[in-house]
């Protein structure tokens, strides 16, 4: 049957209730029990794992901050050694940074991509997988090393030489430097999947100009990790070797070079500042207008601002190095980038403002929840417009004025869009709507905390605070500020317990759903709650921005009057012309499969044997990655990739 | 808020107007975004409408109207930076003479650059300028990174190895100014702080002379068996102009006892914490590179009086 290259699909009307769901159900179904949860490729249980692990995470990284508060409430603590001291505000911002901020964002976007997009799955399901699982082991590898009292003790930003062995002497930094390595490689396969499923995935009809900005979002940060990620892992390559093999990279007694770690670390690292907040804007772009009951005002201006932030966010890096002597031509056109920067986010501000404006507000816990992070947002973006000023930010930089920038970045543009996504989409997930009034408690108590506990920092860091002090001495004015800086934190915290236990109550007794119980636009609203395995009966032919809202809004076209294309000749999804979404492949989907664990287990043991040097351990390991390797390429006939298919 | 001097004056203002943009725009955006909630709000949260979605305006002027203020307003704090950064990068006169700091974990070193080597001075921590006039300072590390930075006087500048950071700052007024590393450089990064004792041109230069003294050997009983002791207890590290202590692994304590703080600023130079310095530097700030030294009862008290008489 050469149907698998060659075949035109019928086009018809089916729904979730027929014999026709039951055929695809029965396709699409992974294996139940450990063996089954160990080797799915189902987006939708991927995209809740990495949810749940990024979660898992930031409540780690919360606990860890928790700690070293109760350190600094007052003057002269002793709650904590230097030492121990170090190592939690460095793992905490490692944990909050790379394992829990992007994490969460990739977590939505596996889920809930192809659902917007009207595919059955991403483009590569075992890659996504594999990127899930080395997320989790890269995570455990580097708690591994603070469980044996040798966590990272650099800071997240891990500055040479004090980062070399002559004054680091442990395996600390070893953790950190090869658990980055290791977590790139995740980040990395997840983001060529996400640019690969927008290109290819899309449903026909969705020419680019239909997507959702959750997709641009998710696409330009994608991208942007592709080209940022490399510089990382270099620089945390090249240093390992400094440190174990005596090379010269940034080894200041052999004429090594401190500032080009520096220059490395922030080419990566200040595109990833915009990674981890681009779509977690995109969340609040689509799911607010849906509380508004309109659509988003400036659809295309947003959708470019989103690209061109990511753009500029390459040329800003500098602004992090003001302080280290750089030539003043360097600095004043990093400064200006730095303030230029700010005009893309203006644009998105001011959509949001008209969508609310232009409205009618239903507010339930998730519009609080984006209400309350436009006014955050516009917080942390003026404080960085001020750091952006060279002779003001040699005041600001490296003093708690800067902490408090970077929380309400991390905290109000990716917590809080994060959790009211948690709000929009859980009944998605689920199929059941969570606790609205215990939401609204939550929201309160998170955002009163969040600001009781992280404004103040702004004034300790404008009276000169410096970062990073394990404590300070109570003649220095700081020492008010800091017992409210605690207990703001502690009454934070309370709230996320509050969304937590939200979560398990409603799991099991929240209100039924059904498909759309927010009256939204967007296709993942057109199927069950939960989605059914196989996400869509048919593939919608998608006619407009808002498929569901077309009667309403005057489109012309009709997305669900029409039948869909019908595919049912084992897994399959369609696959479209990356602009105007033509149609022209069906794209035959792999079988659960535990292969992408297993390579996964083996490159954690391969890193192991590089932490403790056993060629050994390495050259073991080395074999099961390449075995897998190949039992994962191994070309399959029910895949099409053999010459001659098999009869299926 | 505040700064005192020729470099610190522009910054401030510079500061002023982009904490008072700032503060506007988050204070305008605030008011647009409570009023636009409250407006049109829907009373029936969750029984969503299924027909609201009818008419809506179209709205993107608020994008150009909102780009085209903050535009503005960016221009401006652009300027404003440009005029200040050429401003302070150069200081207003001549500067009076060159001040080396060298970065230590965790300890600053201070030599004022004399025209030959017998008139270079040094000390530790305690950075003596005259007022009104400005002082150029060259910034070194002995190991990692660090940074200075006196918060009322200038903005920070790191220390970077193998590299030589030129900077400048100047006061106006007499008094303390108080600094601290801002560059995390490891345990005791919390604990390494520095004092700026700005004096009229006449007190510094009373000071100054005074300093390049060596230090007179005491003539009590006790403090010479303390400096006999020191050289040989402390001397592989620290110097003392004048004895056989040379070392320079730690600060220099030839004037100590002129001194108002010990340990990197972060302890009053008494009697007291002296000793309880001396004889265990690890209790006071754990971690620093200063050993806890086997040393007599006796040798302590000796070592700390020999230490009170380098005025």
């Amino acid at each position: 049957m050469a149907d698998i290259y060659e075949r035109a699909p019928r086009f018809a009307a089916e729904d979730y209730e027929s014999s026709w769901a039951d055929k695809l159900k029965k396709i699409w179904e992974g294996e139940p029990g450990l063996y089954g949860w160990i080797s799915t490729v189902d987006h939708k249980k991927l995209g809740i794992r990495y949810l749940v692990t990024a979660f898992v995470f930031l409540i780690i990284g919360g606990i860890e901050a928790l700690i070293f508060r109760l350190q600094l409430s007052v003057p002269n603590a002793h709650i904590l050694t230097p030492e121990q001291y170090d190592q939690l505000f460095s793992e905490h911002g490692i944990t909050m940074i790379f394992l829990y901020a992007l994490p969460v964002l990739t977590g939505f976007s596996v889920y809930i991509w192809p659902l917007l997009l009207g595919a059955r799955d991403l483009a590569l399901p075992r890659l996504n997988a594999f990127t899930y699982w080395v997320f989790l082991l890269a995570g455990i590898f580097m708690y591994v090393g603070l469980a044996q009292g040798a966590g990272a003790n650099d800071g997240w930003f891990n500055y040479v030489p004090y980062a070399e062995r002559q004054f680091n002497g442990g395996p600390n930094i070893d953790y950190y430097a090869l658990g980055m390595i290791f977590l790139g490689i995740s980040t990395t396969g997840a983001s060529i999947n996400f640019v690969v499923t927008f290109l290819r995935l899309r449903a026909p009809g969705m020419s680019i100009n239909r997507v959702p900005i959750m997709i641009w979002g998710t696409l330009t940060s994608s991208a942007a990790n592709i080209l940022a990620v490399p510089s990382v892992s270099l620089a945390f390559f090249l240093l390992w070797l400094d440190r174990n093999y005596g090379t010269h990279f940034f080894n200041v007694d052999s004429s090594g070079q401190p500032l080009l770690w520096q220059h490395l670390f922030w080419m990566f690292a200040h595109p990833w500042v915009y990674v981890i907040v681009l779509p977690a804007m995109g969340i609040v772009s689509d799911a607010l207008p849906v509380f508004c009951r309109r659509p988003l005002v400036g659809y295309a201006a947003v959708a470019l601002a989103t690209v061109a932030t990511m753009v500029l966010g390459f040329g800003v890096w500098v602004h992090h190095m003001f302080a280290t002597g750089l030539a003043p031509a360097a600095l004043a056109y990093f400064s200006a980038a730095s303030l230029i920067i700010a005009i893309p986010s203006a644009i998105s501000v001011f959509a949001w403002l008209a969508t609310i404006w232009t409205g009618r507000p239903v507010t339930t816990t998730a519009f609080y929840f984006f209400a309350g992070f436009v006014l955050l947002f516009v917080i942390g973006g003026v404080s960085g417009f001020m750091t952006a000023s060279v002779p003001a930010d040699w005041q600001f930089t490296d003093t708690y004025f800067v902490v408090a920038h970077i929380h309400y970045v991390l905290i109000g543009i990716n917590v809080f869009p994060v959790v009211g996504g948690i709000y929009f989409w859980f009944p998605k997930m689920t199929g059941r709507l969570m606790n609205e009034r215990l939401g609204k408690w939550n929201f309160w108590i998170m955002f009163i905390g969040f600001n009781l506990g992280f404004f103040p920092m702004h004034i300790s860091g404008l009276l000169g605070m410096p970062r990073r002090v394990y404590t300070y001495s109570a003649n220095e004015g700081w020492t008010a500020l800091n017992m409210i800086t605690t207990i703001g934190s502690y009454i934070f915290a309370f709230g996320i317990l509050l969304l937590l236990i939200n979560i398990f109550i409603s799991r099991r007794r929240g209100r039924l759903a059904g498909p759309n119980p927010w009256d939204a636009g967007t296709l993942e609203w057109s199927t069950p709650s939960p989605p059914p395995p196989y996400n869509f009966a048919v593939i919608p032919t998608v006619a407009s921005r808002h498929p569901l809202w077309e009667d309403r809004l005057g489109e012309p076209g009709r997305t669900f009057e029409n039948k869909g294309l019908l595919l049912d000749h084992g897994k399959e999804t369609i696959g479209t012309d990356p602009l105007d979404a033509t149609p022209n492949v069906i794209l035959k989907m792999p079988e659960d499969t535990p292969t992408p664990l297993v390579l996964s287990l083996a490159m954690m043991a391969f890193f192991f044997g590089m932490l403790v040097h056993s060629w050994a351990v390495m050259i073991v390991s080395l074999l099961v990655i390449g075995g897998s390797v190949v039992v994962w390429l191994w070309p399959r006939p029910e895949l099409g990739e053999t010459a001659e298919p098999a009869d299926v | 808020m505040h700064g005192d001097g020729a470099k610190a004056y522009p910054v401030v203002g510079l500061t002023w107007l982009v904490l008072i943009i700032a503060a506007g725009v988050v204070v305008v955006i605030g008011i647009l975004l409570a009023i636009a909630v409250f407006r049109r709000r829907n009373i029936t949260p969750l029984l969503l409408d299924e027909k609201m979605p009818l008419s809506h305006p179209v709205a993107t002027s608020w994008i150009t109207i909102g780009v085209a203020i903050s535009s503005v307003l960016l221009l401006i704090a652009l300027v404003w930076t440009a005029v200040v950064f050429a401003d302070i990068s150069n200081p207003p006169r001549k500067t009076a003479f060159t001040i080396e700091i060298t970065g230590h974990q965790w300890w600053w070193q201070v030599r004022y650059m004399g025209h030959s080597s017998d008139t270079i001075l040094s000390t530790a921590n305690e950075i003596h300028i005259p007022t009104g006039v400005p002082v150029k300072l060259e910034l070194k590390t002995a190991d990692v990174i660090h940074s200075f930075w006196i918060p009322a006087l200038s903005g920070k500048m790191d220390t970077i190895p193998n590299q030589t950071n030129t900077t400048w700052i100047e006061a106006d007024k007499p008094g303390i100014y108080y600094g601290q590393c801002t560059e995390y450089c490891g345990v005791e990064h919390a604990k390494m702080r520095m004092l700026m004792v700005a004096q009229p041109p006449a007190e510094f230069q009373q000071w100054w002379r005074h300093s390049l003294q060596p230090a007179t050997p005491p003539k009590a009983d006790d403090a010479r068996q303390g400096m006999i002791s020191f050289v040989v207890h402390c001397g592989s590290c620290h110097t003392v102009a004048g004895t056989d202590a040379m070392g320079v692994l730690g600060p220099d304590l030839s004037h100590l006892a002129s001194r108002k703080m010990i340990a990197a600023g972060t302890i009053p130079n008494t009697p007291a914490y002296l000793s309880g310095w001396i004889a265990d530097p690890q209790a006071m700030k754990p971690g620093n590179l200063m050993p806890k030294l086997e040393l007599t009862g006796p040798e302590l008290a000796n070592i700390r009086t020999y230490l009170e008489t380098l005025k």
